[in-house]
């Protein structure tokens, strides 16, 4: 087909060289670039630049809010961890105070037995330091008494008569010596 | 023809002929009028169709998450956006729309013109210098606009010594209007010279001793015009940024 447009273009008396300098053909050339170009500037620019243009503005917009919603959702997250752990802390804090408080209740009813206790054998003690005194205080009267009976009768068997009274102060003042 | 293997026209693959026109019986190529129907207008109509199906049809869903060729547009979208904005600064976003066209003009009229037996509409001077013109015409009206007989402070090199302005301006002013010629020669002339160099190998192929390694070097120039195609797309719409920043940007050089 090519060898046949050759021939023709040959008989139709065209130079041999480039059919780029063939001015007739020009006119033609030109117009139908004017028309093509026309046709696509007006599709693009009424149609397809502006619906690609909105399309894309679109995207980058729901690109955008969603990575601001991830980011709120990020800091819900976070914000629920804190109080997580706020929760637990408080929870450590007053397990710890009913720990001490229940220790302090028992020291403090523990103390208060003690010092019962101590009260009483403190009484104990020192009834039995009465009665002990009681009894010394008795057997010192009694060693009395039976110093003077005997001292009274040792002097009445030696002979001579004894003076109640001086014999009393006598064996007083030995005994407290 | 085909019985000597060497029988290879590079060139016939860039001529312009009526499409709904069988060679065999008229003349397919003489006196084509500006609106007949051509294999430029079907080729033309093919790259608008692929366009309108990539950033129109597969966005159609306006899904969050993209459909495959959504997901394609939103990347074009996102990188000739981002080159605006880098090159021509933030005043320059507003002409996104126009840099987009050209872009995806030039990509997919490329891209297409790798089909075999298809036509590139890209490769011809007709094609480019107009769209260079129009990138030209399109800066230099912008830029007196929005800075009036400022714009042309842009050729007078302030920071240069006094004396070396005058010739820095002419230099300046020649290299303002040799922009439209090297930008539309580059991007015709890597096109052309590619699909050439195709035909040419593939014409090779046609002789039995050569045709292992001839059909190996279209594969491997195939693959080297496709960078070819995306490339010299990106390279024409990052200079019509750098341009326009002339005239958006102020009248700094």
């Amino acid at each position: 087909m090519a060898t046949e447009a050759h021939e023709a273009a040959g008989a139709a008396g065209h130079s041999a060289g480039m059919p780029q300098l063939d001015v007739s053909t020009w006119g033609n050339q030109i117009f139908w670039l004017v028309v093509a170009l026309v046709v696509i500037f007006l599709v693009l620019w009424r149609v397809a630049l502006p619906r690609i243009g909105a399309v894309l503005a679109e995207r980058s917009g729901t690109i955008t809010n969603d990575l601001a919603a991830a980011e709120e959702l990020k800091q819900k997250a976070l914000a629920a961890e804190k109080a997580y752990n706020e929760a637990l802390e408080k929870a450590r804090v007053e397990a710890g105070r009913i720990v001490a408080e229940a220790k302090a209740e028992i020291q403090a009813d523990l103390d208060k037995a003690t010092a019962k206790a101590d009260a009483e054998i403190a009484a104990k003690t020192a009834e039995s330091e009465a009665r002990i005194g009681e009894i010394r205080a008795g057997a010192l009267e009694s060693v009395t008494e039976v110093a003077k009976d005997t001292a009274k009768e040792l002097v009445a068997a030696l002979g001579g008569k004894a003076d109640a009274r001086s014999v009393t102060a006598a064996i007083n003042a030995r005994l407290k010596g | 023809m085909a019985e000597t293997g060497f029988a290879i026209h590079p060139m016939d693959q860039f001529i312009v002929k009526r499409f709904f026109c069988d060679p065999a019986h008229a003349d397919c190529t003489s006196n084509i009028g500006a609106f007949e129907i051509t294999n430029v207008t079907v080729w033309m109509a093919a790259t608008v169709l692929v366009i309108i199906a990539l950033m129109v049809f597969g966005s159609r869903g306006r899904a969050i998450i993209p459909s495959r060729i959504q997901s394609v547009g939103e990347m074009i979208y996102g990188f000739i956006y981002k080159m605006v904005e880098d090159v021509t600064g933030h005043d320059g976003v507003k002409y996104f729309p126009f840099v987009m066209t050209l872009f995806l003009f030039v990509l997919f009229s490329n891209l297409l013109g790798l089909i075999p037996m298809s036509f590139t509409t890209t490769s011809h001077v007709a094609v480019t210098v107009t769209l260079a013109l129009l990138v030209f015409l399109f800066v230099t009206i912008l830029g007196l606009v929005r800075n009036g007989i400022g714009f042309l402070g842009m050729f007078w090199v302030s920071s240069a010594p006094l004396a070396l302005r005058p010739v820095l301006a002419v230099i300046e002013v020649i290299s303002y209007f040799v922009r439209p010629v090297s930008h539309s020669i580059r991007l015709a002339g890597n096109l052309m010279a590619g699909h050439a160099v195709m035909k040419v190998f593939a014409g090779f192929a046609s002789m039995a001793v050569i045709s292992p390694v001839a059909v190996g070097a279209v594969t491997a120039i195939y693959g080297l015009e496709l960078l070819v195609a995306v490339v010299q797309a990106y390279v024409f719409t990052i200079l019509t940024c750098v341009y326009l920043k002339d005239a958006v940007g102020g009248a700094h050089h």
